[in-house]
This record gives structure tokens, sequence and C-alpha cells, in this order.
């Protein structure tokens, strides 16, 4: 049992820790706040004046802004759903027996470990390209017209690219959970004649909720800052049409060099990436209780 | 015994001496052929100066601008030597970020091509040097040409192009008439569109700096640049820019191909391009107006203010973009891979002439082309295919974003003409213009 002095030496110890971690965190919002209000673009030096809101207002008066909070909303859905609904059937193909199973389970999680910038460009150039990729030449083997899949179907592209990459995370959660299940459960409800989908309703899938919901935590912490894989495939564009938030604001921090404008962006991803989370929290965070 | 030692320890102590005083210039530059080219030869430069020792940050065209201008305007001091284009020089020597340069009188400051040494100078004082410089032209496929009973005039006009372009495309054997970039940004889709644009007799802003987006010339050259995409172009053109387009060329899938000068000597060379022997040029086309579509560039080595090392980096600069320079890379590499378009003596001389099928177009392109006065009626700013104002790495890639919408088919003509007029106004208006 601690003593009253041993709880406060503890405590005197531990500021430091604290003090630096607060200032980890503390000076840069500090700082994004300030400059997001001042008039600071780095090709016009000493022309730094306090704006206001004039940052805020521009960067949500942005065409592109209503477009690109719609992106990342579908973008985080598009890849939940796929990478969830996929990791849970590649979670139940991945638990039967069969041979070379480890290699198969290697192979599963194998994109994961590729860069997202290396993956964005290799299913840019040899995937999807329309004159030289892999899917360009199957659709003519049949006699298809070859896709331009970034030019009319952006936003769906980059889901695909994006779940691919976070697919085997999603496996690879689910399948720890799927094996912690008790088989003894599930012979039961076979002996009781329960058929294989209800089984998987009412066993299975209530066994990896919580799985699901780590899942779904962690995947949408990322994938609302997903960048590099738009960056390398469709610069944001054609048009719009897969400008994320995120995406918005490395426009204005390094092609238009407006710190200030760049700054207000980032504040405004923050608030809604809380919204998002307390939204997400409130949802499904029960689970985790 | 001790005399030896004492005379190895005097060695070892004048070795350190001499590792103390050698300077080491940090160079970023681009990842293009002539740059990595000079990176090989550079230790005849490190021989002749054992004092300077050279590091080199290589980098991507857009992740270069990124460093660089954030170094500069932060005050980084990372770098001793940047590579610059036109854009940044006015730009950046206007805010004396830049250290003026002279250079000894063998280095030959009046052999600098006219067009390229105004580009970067401001004043009359120059604030980088020239490591090559293009302007753009038509390459195109002599044997494509024949078999369609067509002939390439040395100056083609735009209708002719679309003639042509249509004519030749052969979906089925994936040979396409044109390839044009249509990838976004102001170095991509819009250096093209531009200077495209200049010959239709369109400009960015008029003299009160209002954007001239809702004005017929803009809709006529977009309008046939979309057509002719759509009738003779690749798919997927929308994410096509310069190197895209290159590797389409080389193996043989573009039947014209409208881009930098310095393309030629890639699609021409026989290691690198399936059609290298096919391989024609010609001026970039016009429309009768009196001003051809092709832009002016170069890609430039300066000093900024901030570095320690100035005279060091001086001395570099001046071998890297001198004479003897070119000297040794066409006895290395051969005369064709000398870097192009900066000094006049280059064009005079016999042995390049011979090598290089290119350099007279080259040179009648960079001379065509006036960034002082680039369009058909009078503007407000400087640069052909570029508008010289620090906004305009912004609204030229959002504008760039809008018109290669158009090329996707996700929007009309008039709505990405709508768009762009809308937000180059907003951002204009941001940075406070008219000025």
């Amino acid at each position: 049992m601690a003593t009253l002095q041993t709880r406060a030496s503890a405590r005197l110890m531990m500021t430091p820790a604290v003090v630096l971690l607060l200032l980890w965190m503390a000076v840069p919002l500090a700082m994004t706040l300030y400059f997001s209000m001042l008039r600071y673009n780095l090709l016009m030096p000493g022309m730094e004046e306090w704006a206001g809101f004039l940052n805020y207002r521009f960067f949500l008066t942005d065409p592109a802004f209503l477009t690109g909070l719609l992106n990342t909303l579908l973008l985080v859905g598009g890849v939940l759903l796929i990478s969830v609904g996929g990791g849970i059937l590649m979670a139940l193909l991945l638990d039967q027996p069969f041979f070379g199973q480890g290699i198969v389970r290697l192979m599963v999680i194998a994109p994961f470990f590729v860069m997202p910038t290396v993956s964005a460009l290799v299913w840019k150039n040899m995937l999807m390209h329309p004159v030289n990729g892999l899917f360009a030449w199957i659709a003519r083997t049949f006699g298809l017209q070859p896709v331009d899949w970034f030019g009319e179907a952006p936003l769906f592209s980059i889901v695909m690219i994006v779940s691919w990459q976070w697919l085997p995370f999603a496996t690879l959660i689910l399948l720890t959970a799927l094996q912690s299940l008790d088989t003894e459960q599930k012979e039961a409800a076979e002996m009781d004649g329960a058929g294989a989908l209800s089984r998987f309703i009412y066993i299975v899938l209530p066994h990896m909720a919580r799985a699901i919901t780590v899942v779904v935590l962690i995947e949408t912490i990322f994938l609302l800052s997903v960048f590099a894989e738009i960056l390398v495939t469709t610069n944001g564009g054609p048009g719009v049409q897969t400008t994320t938030v995120t995406y918005l604001v490395y426009v204005q921090a390094l092609l238009q060099f407006d710190v200030g404008g760049a700054s207000a962006g980032g504040i405004v991803a923050v608030v809604l990436a809380n919204i998002v989370a307390i939204f997400l929290v409130r949802l499904i965070g029960k689970n985790l209780e | 015994m001790r005399a030896r030692l004492l005379a190895m320890m005097t060695c070892s102590a004048m070795t350190i001496a001499g590792v103390a005083q050698a300077e080491t210039l940090t160079i970023a530059t681009v990842n293009n052929g002539d740059m990595i080219r000079m990176q090989k030869l550079a230790g005849a430069f490190t021989e002749k100066h054992p004092d300077i020792e050279l590091e080199w940050v290589t980098l991507e065209e857009n992740v270069l601008r990124q460093r660089v201008t954030t170094d500069i305007a932060t005050k980084g001091g990372q770098y001793d030597i940047m590579t610059i284009g036109t854009y940044e020089v006015p730009i950046w020597a206007a805010q004396n970020w830049l250290v003026p340069l002279d250079f000894a009188a063998d280095y030959d400051v009046d052999d600098l091509l006219p067009a390229i040494r105004a580009g970067l100078s401001m004043d009359g004082t120059l604030y980088a040097a020239p490591f090559y410089g293009e302007s753009s032209f038509v390459m195109y496929r002599k044997d494509l040409f024949e078999e369609a009973g067509l002939e390439m005039p040395e100056a083609p006009s735009w209708d002719f192009i679309g003639e042509a372009a249509r004519k030749i495309t052969d979906k089925d054997n994936e040979v396409y008439g044109i390839c044009l970039r249509g990838k976004a940004g102001w170095g991509e889709n819009m250096a093209f569109l531009t200077a495209m644009a200049n010959s239709f007799g369109a400009r960015w802003f008029d003299m009160e700096w209002k954007p001239q987006f809702d004005q017929p010339e803009w809709k006529e050259a977009l309008q046939f640049y979309i057509d002719l995409m759509n009738d003779a172009g690749p798919p997927g053109a929308s994410s096509n820019g310069f190197n895209e387009n290159l590797a389409l060329f080389q193996t043989g899938k573009c039947g014209m191909w409208i881009d930098a000068t310095v393309a030629a000597s890639f699609v021409s060379n026989p290691d690198e391009s399936q059609v290298a022997d096919k391989v024609g040029f010609a001026l970039a086309p016009d429309k009768g107006l009196g001003k051809r579509g092709n832009w002016l560039w170069a890609w430039s080595l300066a000093v900024p203010a901030g570095s320690q090392k100035t005279d060091a980096a001086k001395t570099f600069i001046a071998w890297a973009t001198s004479k003897e320079y070119s000297a040794l890379v066409a006895e290395k590499e051969g005369w064709a891979n000398v870097p192009p378009g900066t000094r006049t003596s280059l064009y005079e001389n016999s042995a390049y002439q011979e090598a290089a099928p290119f350099a007279d177009l080259t040179i009648k392109s960079i001379q065509a082309a006036d960034p002082t006065s680039p369009t058909v009626e009078d503007v407000p700013y400087v640069g052909v295919q570029f508008v010289a104002i620090p906004e305009f790495q912004g609204i030229g890639t959002a504008v760039g974003q809008q018109f290669s919408a158009a090329l996707a088919g996700q929007s009309s003509v008039d709505q990405a003409l709508s768009n762009a007029q809308a937000l180059t106004q907003r951002e204009m208006e941001k940075a406070g213009y008219p000025k």
C-alpha cells in the first residue's frame, strides 16, 4: 500500500514526462491555431498580418470543400465495407484446415507490408493502366473495351487500392478472434440442428463483434488521412472527384504555400475527425465495454 | 624510426587539415536524364577543385519544388545550390532570395540565348544560370504520315494537326493520332494548354487582372483540345503527363506528340525508343494569329541568399553551365546528349547539328517564344506557359483539375470553364489583386 510520501514522490517524478507530453501536443496545436488566424503565405515574406477568420471562411467556402468532405466519407465508408466484409469471408476461409495454410496466410497479409506509394504506383501503372495494364490486357483478350479506371471511376479505383491494403489487417484481427471461438459451442449448435448460416449469424458473428469494432475504429483513424494513394494516382482529380479534406489541406500547404489557409484546413479536419470519433464511439463503442 | 613516425604524423595532420578546409556543397536537383548525367560527370569538377565536395539531393520535379520553396521561404539553409525553373527565378529574385551571379569573362555570358537569359535575369542581372533550356514542338511519326499520304509542313496549323491526327488514328492497332498532356498540374496539362491557348488568342488575365476564362477564345481552344483528344487520343489521357506520353510515343502508340523539345533526344535514341528512326519534327502549331503554341522553360542553377558557401557554389555553377561542360559531355556521351537550349555557340557547332536532327527546330522554337509578350493581346504578366505570380502554382493546378475533368468526360467544356473562372476570381480576390 502506497504511503502519502511515496504517492507524492511518484507524482513528482512523473511530472516531467507529463509536462513534456502536454507540450508535445499543445504547442503544435496552439501554433496551428495561431497560424490559422494569420494571412501567412510562404511566398510573400514580410506580409504576415492578422486575418481573423478569413482563412476559415475561404477554406469552408472553397468549392472543393463539400465534395472533399463527401469523398472522405465515401472513401472511409467504402473501404470499411469492403475490408470488414471481405475480412470476415477471408477469415472464415483461412480458418478451414487445408494444405499450405501457413504460406497462404503469409501471402494474404503481404499487402499490408507494401508501402502505400509503392502499391499505388503498381496499381496505377501495371494493373489499372488503360493501355499497358493487366486489366486492360484481360479486357482486350475477351474482346472488350479496356476501362480507363482513373478517368471513369476515380474514387472507386482509390477505394479498391486502399481496400486491398487494409483487407489483410482486417483479416488478421478477425482470424484471431475466430480462432478463439470455443469449438464446443459450435458442436453443440450443430447437434441441435442449426444450419451453417444460422451458426454463423448467431454464434460466430456475435463472437467477432468486438474484433470488428476494433478493426472499424483503427481503420477509421487511418483512413481519414489517406493521402499517398491519391497523390500518386489521380492528384485529387479529375476535377475534384478524388479530392479529400486531407488532400485539400495539402494543396493549401504545398502547392499554394499558404500556411494560414492550410492551418485553418488542418483545424477544420481535426474538428471533423473528432465528430466522426464521437459518433463512432457512441454507435459501436458499446461493444468494447 | 622516430623520424618516420614523426613524418607520418605530420602527413596525417596535413590530410586532416586538408579535409577540414574542403567545403561541401549541397545541391538540390531534379531527377531527369541530363541532371543525372551531370552527377556522373561531376568527378571532372572535383578533380580540378579538390577543396570542394559535392553532395546531391535528387528529387522528382514536384517534390523538388516543394522542398526548395519551403527551404528558401523559411530560411532553412539546407542547400547551397538549387535547381529551379524560369517560373521561380523572377519571383524569388524580387524577394532577394537569390545571390546575383557574376562570372569570369571566359564563361561568356553573351553566348547564352537571349530569350533564356532574359527569363533568368532581373534588371539586367543574372540570378540563375541555365543548365538546359527547352521549348515545345511537334514530334511525329514519318512512317504513319507517309502511309496516310500526308506531309507535315515545318510550321503546321492547328487545323492541319487535327485533321492529320484523326486520319492516322487506328484504335484497333493501338495507334493513337495524337498524345497530349492531360494530367492536372500547372507544370503538366496547364503548361501545354496555356501555350496552346496563347495561339488561339486567349489569355489568363486582362490588363486589370480579371480572369478571362469566360471569353470565346478559351472556349474555342479547350473545345478543340477535348474534341481532338476524344477522337484521336489514347484512353486514359487525363492521367498522362510528360513521362506517360514519352513512354507511349517510344513504344509506337502515338502518331504525334506535342511536348518539350528535350524529349527529342529521348525519342530519337535507338536504345530507348522503338521508333527512333521514324521520328520527324515540326514547329508547334498556330492559328494564324501570329503566336505559336510553344512554351519556354529552363532548368537553372541558383544560389540561395542564405548559403554560407557562395563562392564555391558559383564556381560549381560556372562549371556545370559552361562550354567546357558541353564539350565534356560530347566527348563522353556524344554530341546529341549535350544539354540543349542554353548557348548560341552550340547551335553554330556543325558537329552538334549533325548529331542532333532536332537542333534547328529546337532553336527556332526557343527563339519564337517571348515571355514578356506571350499572347496576342496585352497581358500584365510575364511568362509563356505560366503567369509569374506566386499564386499561380495553386490556381494553375486547380484550373488544370477542371480541364482534366473535362477531358475525362466528367464535366462539360462550359462547366469546366465557368468553374475555372470562378475559382481564379476567388483566389485572386483572396490574394488582393489587382495590386
